[in-house]
């Protein structure tokens, strides 16, 4: 029986990681957007929480994670509002047609 | 005396700027007020005559006074007034024929609508004219000489609304001034040599020697270009016929008593100034004009067309006695020729008032219509023609002497009495002419004479006056005897010279003998001729006027004096100006223009070259990068998910890159 | 009363700013403002005439104090009998200018607020003893007078030949040429700052009595050579602004395109700047170049060509006020000749033609206005006969044209004939031929005068203008003033003489005399 070691948490970070990154490039939807970034997020909060677990053997990475949980709640609440507000001006949560800052 | 002499001067005047302004709102329209002014004036102005006739002596002065008037430095200048026996003559003629005048407008100009302003013209110019007179330096007498011109041009264009009227006025104002520059010329050479105005100073000083020879013969001859113009002299005659647009009343004081005499009179003031060879230009100046205009005086069909022409032909008797040195002669002409030339205008006054036509041709048999202007004309005419014992004779007579005495002296010159003598038969033929044509025979124009009637007395009146003063031998003889005064011995050494020559071969006496039966028989062969042509009819004037059809068309033509001033002078003069007008727009600004637009054309070229060159480059510069923008601008699509993605390439570039 | 002459130039100015502070839309306010300050102007120049000491020829009423230290320029300001007539002049025709243009209604403000600040740059010109000083009120007065000329002037048009005419062609070309003309004025006055001495201080002045005192030459200024192009440099600058033939070609075009005022003052006031500064400054500084005998009798023909050619280009004129612009022209080449013989007659008689000519042609520019503000042209043969209808008017023409043309008993015959017999007195010089040919003049302008009133006001009237109003109370109640001026300075000019003629006849003696002691220089004359 192989035993779960910091390398299992790593990969499946990564793993998150890549998934909450390939959602946030390719979707158009804003919300699908939104939650890749929280994979994003989760897939950092792992990472803290393995690395305090194997390398550091205190409760610094829990902290951490707790705060980017709490952080993330509040930047989901606020990118949420900013989406209703993109909604409410362009009838539409596209990303594409967001692009009044192309040069 | 002096109160006397400053009123004569100021009344007018006063009476003037009354009329002008108020004139209107006056009572009468104001004509009594000029009228009883110039009437004081004459009053005022017989003491001072009086008193040179009783205080005969040589060099005798009435009144000499003056007062500074401006000062430059130490140089003082005066103005002042000057009454001596010539002066207080002059002053009776002005006042006198004035007064006469302005009564006789009275009639003649009733019920013109700018009667008023007719009066105060007239006052104008009596001021002026006394001015002139009573003045005592070159400087006043210059200035009065041009208002008396001024006086001249208002009344000649009185009814202004004639085309000929403003012509004819503008013509003498012009003409004069030609005149009068010539004598401002004597002026400055005069002032600038001696250094005084005054009369008196310049005589003594010229007496001491201050100005002389040829100098001084140049000097007096540019003092006489005044005369030329103001009296109507050859070359500078032609405004005078014309100025008879002007009212008759008009005629008779400026163009006939007055103000043409006033040349005369200024080179009888000025006469020690003459050397013998600006006297003998005097009498050349008036010979000619004196015969000239006599000749013309013979076809001319308006009646005050005749008696302007007499008149530049009696002015140039005046000149011709001066210049011969009959001081005394010329200057008793001026006196005798102001009252029946006066007469005789105011006589055709009356006959143009009654018949409205100045054309001879409208006329005859007027006679019986108007018996006192007739007699009264008849009279003027026989003083004219020097028919004795009138007038006219005695001073005509004397001149001719004068010149005959000069001929005797200067043998070359004697060609001036002959003309004279041809010129005094020429006068007496013109004038019976005229009475002929239009006292006598039968009326031409039926409708006109019938019309015809006597005028009113306040006309007659000074026709019987003047009729009366040009008759009396005595009141002549003290004229003579007043101006036969050797005033000049207190100055003449230089200047002199005619007169004292003459005295000396004693010709006077012979002269004065032959001149008197000749000046007898031309101006009775001339009345003789006249009658033999128009009264009796037995020379047919057309048949002879188209046989000498040339000299008939030179003489009606006035020597084509006016047609040669108009393709000359005048045609010069505009050509001139439209010249240099053209010159002034073309060349001149032509040339400030063409450096503005050489210097706009070369800002504008600069312009293109810092448009294209400098700025060019800057711009460029500008252009350039604007270019590298927009190719670059493209990779800022605004889409977030585009940067993130480039953020990871990027990343995994540089993770690449950290492999190496 | 001890800043008189402070009080004087800078007035208007005051009613300017007032001027700024009433609002738009009052009209009248800003005409009885600058009424007002004129008139308090005029009053201040009376009491000057008062409190003149006319025995001596002595500069009066100074102020001097120091301005900018440091280049030793100073606020330097008084009067001599040279410039109280110019004094009077101005104050008299800009009070009367104000009357003339009561009827402007193009932004009033900005009209009366220029006009002002033109009086007192006139006034300035007119009071300053200080080269620096003097340069500066001559080019204030420029500024205004372009917008005078450009914006209330007549408009822009295009001429038959294509030429673009009109107010503010006229005015560019005025002011033009005028900073040409300043700009040698310039360097001639930094040559002369350069090279003369305080004789106090001994540093560079600009003080025009220090600059007149030979002995405080030095440098260049005793190189006669360069004296000469000195003297024409300055020359050029004041000839501009007289304007002396060639130079005289902004004059018409600047008068006929302004408004009648404007025409009043430029004709009245700034022609006689330049011959003022002639004798201001040309003569007494440098002497002995005006004597040079090139100069003079230059300055003689010039007076010559000025007087016939400028009659007979007005005769030419069908424009009326070109006519009198063109008899400017003419009449100020008398000034010219009467100063070149340098006698004290030909000099009075010069500062009084200034005067008189002032007076006289501002005469003439008012009436050309009264018809034109009736008949809206003012070509002369489209008149006729106005003599029947408008008496009132033709008789002050007539007043105004026989002044012109120097009848005795107008102001303007006297001066002539002094300034002619002047310059043919002259001792130092021989004009006597120049003179008469001059002379020749007055027969031209008396014909275009004759002719030009003959075509307008005599012969029947034309039917056209059978209602054309008579002349009314306010203008003539700007013309009766210089009417009256006109006759009693012809009929006793003892008044105006007597004021001048102690400078001038200094003036004169100095002229005559002075020069740098400088034994290289007597060697050259």
């Amino acid at each position: 029986m192989l035993a779960v070691g910091l390398n299992h948490y790593l990969i499946l970070s990564a793993i998150l990681f890549c998934l909450g990154l390939f959602s946030v490039v390719t979707k158009k939807n804003a919300v699908t957007v939104l939650m890749g970034v929280e994979l994003i997020l989760n897939a950092a909060n792992i990472n803290f929480i393995a690395f305090a677990k194997y390398v550091d053997n205190d409760l610094d990475g829990q902290m951490i994670a707790l705060f980017v949980i709490v952080t993330a709640a509040a930047a989901a609440a606020v990118a949420l509002a900013i989406v209703l507000n993109i909604y409410q001006r362009l009838k539409s949560i596209n990303l594409d047609e967001a692009d009044s800052l192309a040069g | 005396m002096i109160t006397n002499a400053i009123l004569i001067l100021l009344l007018p005047l006063f009476a003037f700027v009354v009329q002008i302004f108020i004139g209107k709102r006056l009572p009468r329209q104001g004509d009594w007020l000029p009228t009883g002014a110039i009437i004081c004036s004459f009053l005022l102005a017989l003491p001072i005559f009086f008193d040179a006739l009783s205080n005969y002596e040589a060099g005798h002065v009435v009144v000499q006074q003056s007062w500074e008037w401006l000062r430059f430095g130490n140089l003082e200048i005066t103005f002042g007034i000057y009454v001596d026996n010539l002066t207080s003559i002059m002053l009776i003629v002005v006042t006198l024929i004035s007064s006469l005048v302005h009564i006789y407008s009275i009639g003649y100009m009733q019920g013109d609508e700018r009667y008023s302003r007719y009066f105060a013209y007239l006052c104008l110019f009596s001021f002026a004219m006394l001015g002139l007179v009573l003045v005592d330096n070159f400087f006043g007498i210059y200035c009065f000489w041009e208002l008396v011109g001024l006086g001249s041009y208002l009344l000649i264009g009185f009814w202004f609304e004639k085309k000929s009227a403003s012509d004819a006025s503008k013509k003498a104002f012009i003409t004069n001034r030609v005149g009068d520059v010539g004598m401002f010329a004597g002026i400055m050479i005069i002032f600038s040599t001696l250094g005084v105005f005054g009369f008196t100073d310049v005589f003594t000083k010229i007496a001491d020697g201050g100005l002389s020879g040829t100098m001084l013969t140049v000097t007096g001859i540019l003092i006489f270009f005044g005369a030329i113009g103001k009296s109507a002299q050859f070359p500078l005659h032609v405004w005078l016929p014309d100025a008879m647009e002007g009212p008759t009343p008009v005629s008779a004081l400026i163009h006939a008593a007055t103000m043409v005499a006033a040349g005369v009179y200024m080179v009888g003031r000025t006469f020690v100034i003459y050397t013998e060879d600006a006297l003998l230009f005097i009498a050349i100046i008036g010979t000619i004009t004196a015969f000239m205009a006599a000749t013309i005086a013979i076809v001319q069909k308006d009646i005050k067309r005749v008696l302007a022409y007499s008149t530049i032909s009696q002015l140039g008797y005046m000149m011709v006695g001066l210049g011969t040195g009959g001081y005394t002669a010329g200057l008793f002409h001026l006196t005798t020729h102001a009252f029946f030339k006066a007469l005789l205008f105011l006589g055709s006054g009356s006959v143009i008032h009654a018949v409205h036509s100045q054309d001879m041709d409208d006329m005859g048999g007027l006679r019986k219509k108007m018996p006192i202007t007739f007699w009264t004309f008849l009279i003027g005419t026989l003083a004219l023609s020097g028919v004795p014992p009138f007038s006219g004779f005695w001073s005509k007579d004397a001149i001719l002497a004068s010149a005959l005495e000069f001929g005797m002296n200067h043998s070359a010159y004697m060609w001036i009495f002959v003309a004279m003598l041809l010129s005094a038969g020429i006068t007496a033929f013109y004038m019976f002419r005229l009475i002929f044509m239009t006292f006598t025979g039968q009326a031409k124009d039926q409708k006109k004479f019938d019309h015809a009637h006597e005028s009113p007395f306040t006309m007659t009146l000074p026709l019987v006056v003047l009729a009366v003063l040009s008759v009396g031998t005595i009141w002549w003889g003290w004229i003579e005897h007043l101006l036969a005064k050797p005033e000049l011995a207190t100055y003449a050494t230089v200047a002199v010279g005619a007169v004292e020559h003459s005295a000396e071969h004693g010709n006077a006496h012979l002269a004065h003998t032959i001149a008197l039966f000749s000046s007898i028989a031309v101006a009775g062969s001339g009345i003789l001729l006249a009658a033999v042509v128009y009264h009796w009819k037995k020379i047919s004037a057309e048949a002879w006027g188209s046989k000498l059809k040339p000299v008939y068309n030179l003489l009606w033509n006035k020597y084509y004096f006016d047609e040669m001033y108009e393709a000359t002078v005048i045609r010069a003069t505009l050509w001139k100006s439209r010249i240099f007008a053209a010159f002034d727009v073309k060349i001149i600004d032509g040339f400030v223009n063409g450096i503005a637009t050489v210097t706009s054309k070369f800002a504008s070229l600069q312009g293109a070259i810092d448009r294209v060159g400098v700025d060019g480059m800057v711009n460029g510069v500008a252009r350039v990068v604007g270019v590298f923008s927009n190719r670059l601008r493209t990779i800022q699509t605004g889409k977030i998910q585009t940067y993130i993605l480039m953020a990871l390439f990027a990343v995994l570039i540089l993770f690449v890159l950290q492999q190496f | 009363m001890s800043n008189v002459l402070s009080w004087i130039t800078f007035l208007p100015i005051i009613g300017a700013l007032l001027i700024m502070f009433v609002p738009k839309s009052n009209k009248s306010l800003v005409k009885i403002i600058a009424a007002l300050f004129t008139g308090l102007q005029l009053v201040l120049a009376i009491w000057i005439y008062m409190n003149f000491d006319q025995s001596t020829s002595q500069i009066q009423f100074r102020e001097q104090y120091h301005w900018i230290p440091s280049f030793n320029i100073e606020y330097f300001m008084g009067i001599d009998g040279l410039s109280v007539p110019m004094v009077l002049l101005t104050a008299f025709l800009s009070f009367i200018c104000i009357f003339a243009s009561w009827k402007i209604d193009k932004s009033v403000k900005g009209y009366f607020a220029m006009f002002l600040l033109l009086d007192t740059g006139m006034m300035g010109v007119f009071c300053s003893l200080d080269f620096f000083l003097f340069y500066i009120f001559w080019e204030v007065m420029l500024l205004p007078m372009y917008f005078l000329i450009g914006i209330w002037g007549s408009p822009s048009r295009v001429e038959a030949n294509g030429a673009v005419r009109g107010g503010p062609y006229a005015a560019i070309k005025f002011f033009l040429y005028t900073l040409f003309g300043s700009i040698f004025m310039l360097i001639a006055m930094l040559v002369l700052y350069f090279n003369v001495q305080d004789p106090v201080t001994g540093g560079h002045t600009f003080n025009m009595l220090h600059l007149m005192d030979q002995a405080n030459h030095s440098g260049v200024l005793l190189n006669f050579d360069l004296r000469l192009w000195l003297y024409a440099a300055l020359f050029l600058g004041f000839a501009i602004k007289v304007p002396v033939f060639p130079f005289h070609t902004w004059l018409p075009d600047a008068h006929v395109e302004a408004p009648t005022a404007v025409s009043v003052i430029l004709a009245g006031v700034l022609l006689k700047m330049g011959t003022y500064g002639l004798l201001r400054i040309s003569f007494p500084i440098l002497p002995d170049a005006m004597r040079w005998h090139y100069f003079a009798y230059g300055l003689a023909i010039l007076g010559l060509i000025n007087i016939l050619y400028g009659a007979f280009c007005a005769m030419a004129q069908k424009d009326l006020k070109k006519l009198v612009a063109y008899s400017s022209i003419s009449h100020m080449g008398i000034v010219l000749l009467g100063m070149s013989g340098l006698t004290a007659m030909g000099m009075n008689g010069a500062v009084m033609q200034m005067f008189n000519h002032g007076t006289g042609t501002a005469m003439l520019f008012l009436l050309v206005g009264v018809i034109y503000d009736r008949a809206h042209h003012r070509q002369i043969d489209g008149f006729g006969g106005l003599a029947v209808r408008m008496p009132i008017y033709a008789a002050v023409v007539a007043i105004a044209f026989f002044a012109g043309l120097g009848l005795p008993g107008f102001s303007s015959f006297i001066s002539e004939a002094f300034s002619f017999l002047g310059a043919f007195g002259s001792e130092m010089f021989d004009l006597r031929l120049i003179t008469i040919i001059s002379t020749f003049g007055i027969i031209i302008t008396a014909a275009y005068f004759l002719w030009t009133f003959q075509r307008m006001f005599l012969g029947e009237l034309n039917p056209k203008y059978a209602e054309l109003p008579e002349i009314n109370g306010r203008e003539l109640f700007t013309l009766i003033p210089v009417a009256v001026l006109v006759v009693l300075l012809g009929v006793y000019p003892a008044p105006l003489l007597n004021l001048m003629q102690s400078s001038l006849n200094e003036l004169v003696e100095v002229v005559k005399t002075a020069g740098p002691s400088s034994s290289t220089l007597l060697g050259l004359f």
